[in-house]
């Protein structure tokens, strides 16, 4: 199909947002320059704004649309060496149909694979309206040549991805090489095609909050559809903290650019509870625009299942247990 | 505010609390009704609802209860200091015990959210009786000599706006330092230091020991003048407090006044802005503005201020008003009408005067008494909402342009209780500091209260400070 | 024991991680009354069981010297709570251990309670009492505040089965540091239940771990650990040569030595008895006495922080 790929040397957010950050990303000194100029986070002040907003009460039709909202927002995700045809179908499965005894529960909104699964996930998927998402860029580490990255990308839309999430350099992010993490962010997004990208910064290695502010504005000034936390496979993952950090990037940044970008917190949300604490966080601080699988997503396994069971006691009023659910 | 995802009521329920209908004074370990008989209703400011009916005390009442505390003086004051340590551990872990239902109560008397009687006043309440616990038997070590001694009967006179972690303040360290007490709970909320009483009487304490009188001014003028107290301890307002100060004259009372407060918050161009808003919401709508220590004067940098105006004005239209016992509410109620009329009119005289004002969206319940989360831009120090304490939801913003500036307009004032600096410049933070003539002094954040850390004003905001080693010099005979 | 009842022996094992192993070597050894009447078999600890111990304390000492204060004094006063509840079982063990009678040992037993308590307070206060701010000649904030020393090993009293042990114990971990203790070789019994205790005080398992056994053979490669912090030689305290041996291995990689005699220092406002201060049999202690600070102090490191504080502009202040 016809795409006109944005011009490496610019991405999308100029082009709608105008050229207010054209400067910024002139050179190396410049995007540093400008990163580095972005106000201070406070550590102590941002997580106890977390903890206050995760203290929030979500009860009856406020949680049952929040459950349903969250099941919508998964991108149901396997990413083990283990990984087979027969698993990703199996969860492919789940993620069309959750809950076998209620159609009404909503579908996730994505299977989340390796890119030599994505046929598969994009075959068993067909009609289902449920997306493909393919990690991509020698995930997790991103330790490889750039060409060998693209290609990696390559493969994966060509398999029917829609969504790649990549993963940045850290090592060259945290040496201070901005313009190398921008430069690959925008090579991969001309890779994409139409898929939309998500660009994950594990957090955890990044460490300073201030790093993941950064991190952020060099990821959405490079044409990130969606900017994520985590790849799930380091310590420290998606954290109350670091999404309300990312959340007040992309508010802000819509604000400047009027381009709006996704959030997706990924790894260790585990619990419908945790699940409801991050979309408190969502619609008290970029606010309710979203509060959409276009807009928001969780990368998450377990999850699904635990917020099921809630889903199953809204309805029946009794709690439920593993066993009524389905193992996939 | 509609949204799609609009929280469902939440309340905290009601029946983990069971008021009577009435309540006496509790003198020398007993409840008892006024000697002339009066009462006097508490309502709940939230729905005006009558919550209970309390004895009213007049001038024989205090008269008893400084009795009962002398008597109970001597023994009290003779015990081991670990033996008075274990008494205040014993309160500080029932208070912690029956802290949900302590919460609940004093929402309902107060107006202020569950969320903060739940979250911040209990926790604080256990924790200083706790802290005090320990300083009972370690006062040698305090730094005021060996074997210091304790003053006698304290009288002590508590604000409506944290009344529990007021009685707290009052209470630990004068009995952890081997005083007896007298403490006058507010006409608005006596509620909690009922129940007060009733832990001290399931913690074994002996009569006499803590005696509690409600009912209105008259009542605090007497315990004040009552020639047998020997310690006079006040949280109020800065005309009580000056009053107070005249009338113990010439005796041999020691004082402390904690009074009122017109706080700066400071906020320079380099400051972490999320944080800082958040920072200026705590410091002037937490517990309805309705505290002395309030961030009331936001002095904002004026390379920032528009940036920073439009921030705060956002995230206060998110702030959710209503039920106080809903677990999901941010702002209470005014504590009661005679509050809201003040701060109607300060209101009014601010915009009569020409700032600007802006109020949060957020709809008024019909009964009660409420104000919405309110700021006035275009204000200087001569306006009246940037001199006067308003006690309420009100934030008046000044900018400056200098450092020296920030500090001048800052020090501006008669009151010199607390204010915030926000910056990432850590020499900044610590030369502003150290010109500001202010008690506390909170940096890159605001409205932290420890049981170990001092509290208390400079000239008009009061003297003397509570908490920390230093709160126990008030009750020593140093 | 009675009615004819035939009661069930506890098998008494090591608290070691907020684990209770046996001794890795599998030796136990015979623990008998005052008067010689067999209480039970205690875990005769090996070096093996010290070096675990270690490790579980050093794991132990981020979390616990990064708690605050406050949840420290909860903890501390938690245990006070539970040892009441257990009164009667201390009471019988002191007894058994110490050969007192029953009035004697609940009052022994009355005033570990207590000292708990006393340094249950402590934990947030020591603090204000050794820190403060330095009046530095020069623009900065100059700021001295005490942080734990580390891995501490304890060598607890031979005699004070229990009193003389917590009040060794609780001064250590008060400020934050985590604790291997040798206990009493000859009345290791109240210890080991001890360490029952503390597993349900809410305390991060690994801050205390106590081991029985002879306590030259887990002393000597305690005293010269690499990654122990401190010693509390106190229960070297009658034998003057061990004592010597385990401060000169300790000198290896400095620990901050307690030396025996510092149990005999006056407390506060005591008369000094001549002499007081010299290296004398510890197990004269008494335990009883105002316990003072020098315990928490033993086991403290200062640190001072300096930073500018400059002035408000480059010209001064024009106000």
């Amino acid at each position: 199909m016809p795409t006109t790929a944005p011009s490496p040397k610019r991405s999308a957010a100029f082009e709608q947002g105008g050229a207010s950050f054209a400067d910024a990303t002139a050179s190396d000194g410049a995007l540093r320059r400008f990163l580095h100029g972005l106000p201070g986070v406070d550590a102590v002040g941002l997580e106890a704004r977390a903890a206050s907003l995760g203290t929030r009460s979500i009860k009856t039709t406020a949680k049952a649309y929040a459950i349903d909202l969250a099941i919508s927002m998964i991108d149901l995700t396997t990413l083990e060496g283990a990984d087979t045809p027969g698993k990703v179908r199996a969860l492919a499965a789940k993620a069309v149909n959750p809950d076998p005894t209620d159609r009404t529960s909503p579908r996730t909104a994505a299977v989340c694979v390796y890119p030599d699964m994505a046929a598969t996930a994009a075959a068993a998927l067909a009609g289902s309206g449920v997306k493909v998402a393919s990690v991509a860029t020698a995930f997790p580490a991103g330790r490889a040549a750039l060409d060998v990255k693209l290609a990696d990308v390559r493969d994966a839309v060509a398999a029917g991805a829609d969504e790649i999430d990549m993963v940045i350099d850290r090592g060259a992010f945290l040496s201070g090489r901005y313009l190398k993490v921008y430069e690959e962010i925008l090579a991969v997004k001309a890779e994409c095609g139409r898929a939309r990208l998500k660009v994950i910064f594990e957090t955890g290695e990044l460490s300073t909050y201030d790093n993941i502010r950064r991190a952020s504005w060099l990821g959405m000034l490079a044409g990130a559809d969606f900017i994520k936390t985590s790849t799930g496979k380091v310590a420290v993952n998606a954290t109350p903290a670091n999404t309300l950090l990312m959340l007040e990037a992309v508010r802000d940044f819509r604000e400047q650019t009027g381009v709006q970008i996704g959030v997706k917190p990924a790894g260790g949300i585990r619990t419908s509870k945790d699940a409801i604490k991050f979309l408190v966080l969502v619609n008290e601080t970029a606010g309710e625009d979203w509060l959409d699988n276009h807009w928001f997503r969780f990368g998450a396994s377990s999850l699904l299942n635990d917020l099921l069971m809630q889903r199953q006691k809204l309805s029946t009023g009794r709690y439920s247990g593993p066993d009524y659910v389905t193992v996939d | 505010m509609a949204s799609a995802f609009d929280y469902a009521p939440a309340p905290e329920s009601r029946s983990v609390v069971d008021i009577a209908p009435s309540y006496g004074l509790f003198i020398d370990g007993e409840f008892t009704e006024a000697a002339d008989g009066k009462v006097f209703k508490t309502v709940s400011p939230s729905s005006e609802e009558v919550l209970s009916e309390v004895a009213r005390a007049g001038a024989e009442d205090v008269d008893r209860a400084v009795k009962a505390a002398r008597r109970a003086f001597e023994k009290w004051s003779a015990l081991p200091g670990s033996e008075r340590a274990k008494y205040l551990f014993r309160i500080a872990r029932i208070i912690q015990e029956r802290s949900r239902e302590l919460a609940v109560l004093e929402t309902l008397d107060n107006g202020k959210p569950i969320r903060e009687t739940r979250d911040a006043d209990l926790p604080l309440v256990a924790a200083h009786f706790f802290y005090y616990a320990g300083w009972a038997d370690k006062l040698d070590h305090a730094g005021y000599g060996a074997n210091p001694r304790p003053l006698g009967v304290a009288g002590q006179i508590i604000p409506w706006n944290f009344p529990l972690l007021m009685l707290a303040w009052k209470i630990a360290p004068a009995l952890a330092t081997g005083n007896t007490v007298v403490l006058k709970p507010a006409e608005t909320t006596p509620l909690s230091a009922l129940f007060f009483a009733d832990i001290c009487r399931q913690a074994g304490l002996p009569r006499g020991v803590v005696n509690i009188l409600t009912g209105y001014g008259d009542a605090g003028s007497a315990l004040v003048e009552h020639p047998d107290v020997n310690k006079v301890a006040f949280t109020g307002s800065t005309a009580v407090g000056k009053a107070i100060a005249r009338q113990i004259a010439g005796t041999d009372k020691k004082a402390t006044l904690e009074l009122g407060g017109k706080g700066a918050n400071i906020v320079f161009d380099d400051a972490p802005v999320d944080q800082a808003v958040e920072g200026i919401v705590t410091g002037i709508f937490f517990n309805q503005g309705q505290v002395c220590c309030a961030g009331s004067r936001l002095l904002v940098q004026e390379s920032v201020q528009d940036e920073l105006l439009h921030s705060l004005k956002r995230r206060l239209s998110t702030l959710r008003l209503g039920d106080p016992l809903d677990k999901n509410t941010d702002i209470g109620a005014i504590n009661s009408e005679e509050q809201l009329s003040r701060i109607t009119a300060l209101v009014e005289s601010g915009e009569a005067e020409g700032a600007e004002r802006w109020s949060a969206p957020c709809e008024l319940p019909s009964a009660g008494y409420w104000f919405a989360p309110t700021l006035f831009t275009n204000v200087t120090q001569a306006h009246t909402v940037a001199r006067d304490e308003i006690f309420g939801p009100v934030l008046s913003v000044l900018s400056f342009r200098t450092p020296d500036e920030a500090v001048a307009k800052a020090n501006n004032t008669q009151y010199g209780l607390s204010a915030g600096i926000w910056t990432e410049k850590g020499s900044r933070i610590l030369a502003v500091a150290g010109k500001l003539r202010a008690g506390v002094v909170w940096a890159n954040t605001f409205n932290k209260f420890d049981p170990t850390s001092p509290f208390g004003g400079y000239k008009e905001s009061g003297f003397g400070r509570e908490g920390g080693r230093h709160g126990l010099e008030a009750y020593l005979d140093v | 024991m009675s009615d004819g009842r035939l009661s069930v022996f506890k098998t008494y094992k090591l608290y070691v991680g907020g684990k209770f192993p046996r001794s890795e070597s599998g030796r136990v050894y015979e623990v008998t009354d005052s008067k010689g009447a067999w209480l039970g078999h205690a875990p005769q600890s090996s070096r093996k069981d010290a070096r675990d111990a270690v490790v579980a304390a050093r794991k132990a000492f981020g979390g616990w010297s990064g708690a605050t204060a406050y949840n420290r004094g909860q903890i501390l006063y938690r245990v006070a709570e539970m040892l009441e509840g257990r009164r009667e079982q201390f009471v019988r063990e002191v007894a058994d251990a110490e050969g007192l009678s029953k009035s004697k040992a609940a009052a022994v037993v009355d005033a570990a309670i207590d000292r708990w308590v006393w340094y249950a307070g402590w934990t947030d206060k020591i603090g204000q009492i050794v820190g403060g701010a330095n009046p530095v000649a020069g623009p900065f904030l100059n700021l001295s505040t005490p942080e734990p020393t580390g891995v501490v090993t304890v060598l607890a009293p031979q005699e004070s089965s229990f009193l003389g042990l917590v009040s060794v114990i609780a001064p250590v971990i008060a400020t934050g540091n985590t604790a291997v203790v040798i206990a009493s070789a000859d009345a290791p019994l109240p210890a080991l239940s001890l360490g029952e205790v503390l597993a349900t005080s809410d305390l991060p398992g690994g801050v205390v771990n106590i081991l029985s056994g002879r306590t030259a053979e887990l002393a000597v490669p305690l005293a010269s650990h690499q990654d122990v912090n401190a010693i509390d030689l106190t229960g070297a305290g009658g034998d003057a040569e061990l004592a010597k041996e385990l401060e000169t291995a300790a000198a290896d990689n400095l620990k901050r030595v307690l030396r025996p005699s510092a149990s005999r220092r006056p407390a506060k406002g005591e008369q000094g008895e001549k002499g007081a201060d010299r290296p004398q049999p510890v197990d004269k202690a008494d335990w009883s006495a105002d316990p003072g600070t020098h315990r928490l102090t033993a086991f403290l490191e200062t640190k001072t922080v300096w930073h500018p504080t400059g002035a408000l502009g480059a010209s001064g202040s024009s106000y």
